[in-house]
């Protein structure tokens, strides 16, 4: 195995220009689970933990090397709740942001904030330069995406009028170390519009267009407003039956934690 | 290839075949065998070290990333005579049960009280909550940290 471990975003891009498909490796958390099941042989490795430029961390822009421990105490009130239940203080130490959205699990708890805010995917290569996709474009599927084997994944960035109403929560089967059966984020704007994204319920983080529209500018819903609100969350998932839960239950653990978002962040209006 | 680490303060110079995990470099080649290998998931904690002076699972870190790290694991504790208070209040406490667990456990509390001397009860329960116990002994591992830090609330 060739390993490369750049101190500079320049040698990153050069490393991945060098050899294009080169695993990328930021905290090992994903990669390694997959190398110790005998799943992963990475012939090439790009290691990018050094590189200094992924590690800024600015209120509309989160480079891809900060980690869930620093994002624990982010001024975004959605991504600070998520970070703290990313895995357990070992895992949040080493994973950061821009490896939940390398590896673009639907389970990975980073993604539903980055759909409800309409956040942008910045990445990087030495012979296209910087290019930026919006959450949409670059999660492409199961753990897939559309970043070219040359690239690397630079930052998150938020547009310019992300709210402060924002909340996010996940279910699972215990408090700690918990892989999500369902994970929602309810961004609520100050305009009125409600933007509802869910993961673990699709092969992609995914947003709830019908229900979003059926709350937005309404500041009191009425109970009848909510449940319908909840229903239609359930009915615009897609999830699947599988090792951790059922489709059944994931349409409607969806519903009410959407719901339940929702109804924190009209409490707070 | 060849990779240096500096561990438990000596410059130890380990071979490293492919992707595999400093948890093997660590019990393998450099035969320290306290970082115990369990779930190789992140999931038990029972490998954690700390690696430039944060607590990580050593199963996901990939050693020949770790070129010029420095890594402490439970060896390094301890000094010549004396066990390191989070060991002795474990003994004192009947901590430990079948053991396997044991070391993760140190190695966490230890860089728990390293950067909070005197953490709560939910602040233990949360800087623990990488380790699992399938004794299921969480209670006299709690009581064994709350007399460390003067059993703060």
């Amino acid at each position: 195995m060739e390993i490369v471990r750049p101190k500079t975003l320049d040698e990153a891009l050069q490393a991945r220009a060098a050899t294009p498909g080169a695993e990328l490796l930021a905290g090992g958390t994903d990669l390694m689970v997959e190398v110790n099941f005998g799943r992963a042989r990475p012939e090439s490795v790009v290691a990018v933990r050094r590189v200094e430029e992924l590690k800024d961390e600015e209120a509309r822009r989160i480079g891809a090397g900060v980690t869930w421990a620093r994002l624990e105490s982010s001024p975004h009130r959605a991504l600070a709740q998520l970070a703290r239940t990313v895995g357990s203080p070992q895992i949040r130490a080493a994973g950061t942001i821009g490896g939940n959205i390398g590896t673009s699990s639907p389970a990975g708890d980073g993604l539903p904030w980055l759909a409800a805010l309409d956040a942008e995917i910045e990445v990087a290569s030495r012979d296209r330069g910087v290019r930026r996709l919006r959450w949409d474009e670059f999660f492409t599927g199961v753990k897939r995406n559309a970043l070219a084997p040359d690239e690397v994944i630079l930052a998150a960035i938020l547009p310019d009028d992300v709210p402060a109403n924002q909340e996010f929560a996940k279910i699972g089967q215990r408090n700690a170390m918990v892989i999500s059966t369902v994970s929602a984020c309810v961004a609520r704007y100050d305009d009125g519009t409600v933007h509802v994204a869910l993961g673990s319920v699709a092969p992609t983080p995914i947003r709830a267009p019908r229900a979003e529209a059926l709350v937005s500018s309404d500041a009191s819903p009425s109970e009848a407003t909510l449940a319908e609100f909840a229903r239609l969350v359930s009915e615009e998932v897609r999830p699947i039956t599988d090792h951790r839960s059922t489709e059944a239950y994931r349409r409607h653990a969806s519903g009410v934690l959407a719901r339940r978002l929702l109804e924190r962040c009209l409490a707070r209006c | 290839m060849l990779i240096e680490l500096t561990v438990n303060g000596e410059t130890r110079v380990a071979t490293v075949s492919g992707a595999e995990s400093l948890l093997n470099v660590l019990r393998n080649e450099l035969r320290l065998p306290g970082s115990k290998n369990a779930c190789e998931q992140g999931e038990c904690g029972s490998c954690s070290v700390e690696l430039d002076g944060e607590l990580v699972c050593s199963c996901l870190v990939m050693a020949a990333d770790c070129d010029g790290s420095e890594i402490v694991t439970v060896e390094g504790l301890a000094d010549d005579e004396w066990l390191h208070p989070v060991q002795i209040a474990l003994v004192e406490a009947g901590g430990v049960q079948c053991g396997f667990c044991t070391p993760g456990f140190v190695v966490a509390a230890a860089h728990l009280l390293e950067h909070n001397p005197h953490p709560s009860r939910e602040e233990i329960e949360e800087a623990l909550s990488g380790n699992i116990c399938r004794c299921t002994g969480y209670g006299a591992i709690l009581r064994a940290l709350e007399s460390l830090t003067g059993g703060a609330a």
